[in-house]
């Protein structure tokens, strides 16, 4: 019982402990807002989580939904690119040795350097973000079921051998749920990229949406809203994990 | 011709240098409906043995056919059990057993699958476990179900590695006896050959035991020594001529099971090779050895 007050009661402590630090920091800086005036001014945005009373003026929901959308795009393109990569790289050494510095020179490359790229590319604002997201996000995905495949115990491969059974049959049955637990780890890290790399890319390109609203805020001078805008990112962006971490929970269990 | 003709098998191991000599000049002719043990120590080359008998390796020299075909692959109509039970963790029971018929038996439709693995899973005591996944088994179960997935493919070759050598003893003898009375019934001849480090599985189960010996065990310089291993040989087959069913129990206390265990244990602690590494330092399969030479006590 007492454990369980402590488990509610410490992470308070921790976030009234910021909220004084970031109470002291606005005292010292006169143009960041304290937590009390961020609060009265982001009020109307937080109560009214889905009103649009403009194009660029709605409620934090409806923005946080539009960049929750676009991230769910460019993920799900990422990852569907990034899986079977995974796969063919995991069953031949001579693709992993063929690939492996060209991954290595790629992954590091920030959000900030594809997106230009992407705009070259596609010309519109839109499908360049969801090219940036993509090429960030897929390769803790690539490299995840790379290892799960790599990971597979000889015994598995020796069951797909006595039974004889078809390279169709091997991959569906054998090497797909053997690899299910590391593939989801690498979605999991996935996710998380994709909703960083959301922000730079809205940022960027003028976007509705978190980041959008962001930048938006930054250049009218509403300095309140910054501050919304990065805890709003923060909380969805630790919802996503925590959503995606129950699946895979949920996944191991089985 | 005998059904499992090996014929002058050589297989050595050259991942890591020095190579390893595992087998040498190997012959061995398996009757068709035969059942033959493989009986030697830990790490004496009997399971190379099994994996070139199912096309799992190739051997370096010499020739295996069975049903006069040479083989180059795992043969369709081969089955095995493994000593680690080799399920599918995320398949239940009958699942697993399901994935063996439908690659037996593509023809056949999923209902039909369903009913021959459920049938194969009934036979091996199963039948109210079908939904349960190998975690939620024992050891001893997660066996039968391997057994299950083996015979339900109707198998005309059966290879059993070892496969009672993770159970306990009472299990392993539940077991045995099992496999034993599944043998029994099967109207088609089905060929097996076991390899075991049990002299008292052997001779409750087989036609024949073949000793295998001097094979390549770690001496007191371990891994440094390697090279000087002697490869495995076969010694002669030994017939038990027992009656069936046969019991544990029963062979405990018959004449003709102990002149077959001292046959089989006085051919495998006579080797040259166990003789050679004693005579120099005291090798690491010595115990192995002792234990079954105490079995026959």
């Amino acid at each position: 019982m007492t454990k369980r007050i402590l488990n509610l009661l410490l992470p308070l402590c921790g976030i009234a402990l910021a909220l004084v630090a970031w109470w002291a920091a606005s005292r010292a800086v006169p143009d960041l807002p304290s937590p009390a005036r961020t609060w009265e001014e982001s009020k109307l945005y937080i109560v009214e989580p889905l009103t649009k009373r403009g194009e660029t003026d709605q409620g934090i929901l409806l923005l946080a939904y539009y960049s929750l959308v676009r991230v769910a795009q460019g993920f799900l393109l990422g990852i569907a690119i990034a899986t079977p990569i995974g796969f063919l790289l995991g069953v031949s050494s001579t693709l992993t040795r063929m690939f492996d510095p060209l991954m290595q020179v790629l992954r590091p490359i920030s959000p900030l350097a594809w997106l230009p790229l992407g705009l070259v590319l596609f010309q519109k604002s839109e499908p360049a973000a969801l090219f940036a997201i993509a090429v960030c996000s897929m390769w803790p995905t690539v490299i995840n079921t790379m290892l799960g495949v790599r990971a597979i115990p000889q015994d598995y491969w020796n069951v797909a051998r006595v039974l004889r059974l078809s390279r169709v049959t091997t991959f569906t049955k054998i090497i797909v749920p053997a690899t299910l637990p590391y593939m989801f780890t690498g979605y999991r890290l996935s996710l998380g990229i994709a909703w960083l790399v959301i922000v730079a890319s809205e940022m960027l390109t003028g976007t509705p949406g978190v980041g959008g609203f962001l930048w938006q805020e930054y250049n009218s001078l509403v300095y309140a809203h910054i501050l919304l805008a990065i805890i709003t990112i923060g909380v969805v962006g630790f919802a996503l994990d925590r959503l995606m971490g129950f699946a895979e929970a949920k996944l191991r269990a089985v | 011709m005998a059904f499992i003709e090996v014929r002058g098998v050589h297989k050595s191991f050259a991942t890591n240098a020095p190579v390893r000599h595992v087998l040498r000049d190997v012959s061995l002719d398996v009757e068709r409906g035969e059942f033959v043990s493989v009986v030697g120590a830990m790490g004496s080359g009997k399971s190379t043995l099994l994996s070139l008998l199912a096309g799992l390796t190739m051997p370096d020299r010499g020739t295996i056919a069975i049903g006069g075909e040479p083989v180059t692959g795992v043969h369709r109509h081969a089955a095995f059990v493994f000593q680690n039970y080799s399920l599918l963790p995320w398949f239940t029971a009958l699942e697993n057993v399901r994935l063996a018929v439908e690659a037996a038996f593509p023809a056949l439709t999923g209902h039909e699958q369903r009913a021959r693995a459920r049938d194969a899973l009934a036979k091996v005591g199963l039948g109210n476990a079908l939904h349960r996944r190998p975690r939620q088994l024992s050891g001893g179960m997660r066996q039968r179900v391997a057994i299950a997935r083996a015979v339900a493919t109707e198998p005309q070759v059966l290879f059993l590695d070892d496969p009672f050598g993770a159970l306990d003893a009472l299990t392993r003898e539940t077991l045995q006896q099992e496999l034993a009375g599944l043998g029994a019934t099967t109207d088609r001849p089905v060929t097996t050959v076991m390899i075991t480090n049990s002299v008292e599985e052997a001779i409750l189960l087989s036609d024949r035991i073949v000793p295998i010996m001097a094979g390549p065990s770690l001496d007191a310089r371990g891994a440094a020594n390697r090279a000087e291993r002697a490869p495995a040989t076969l010694g002669t087959p030994i017939p038990v001529e027992l009656r069936r069913p046969r019991s544990i129990a029963q062979l405990a206390h018959d004449e003709q099971a102990t002149h077959v265990r001292a046959h089989v244990v006085a051919m495998l602690t006579a080797s040259p090779g166990r003789l050679r590494t004693h005579a120099t330092e005291p090798a690491v399969s010595t115990p192995v050895l002792h234990t079954i030479a105490k079995e026959m006590q």
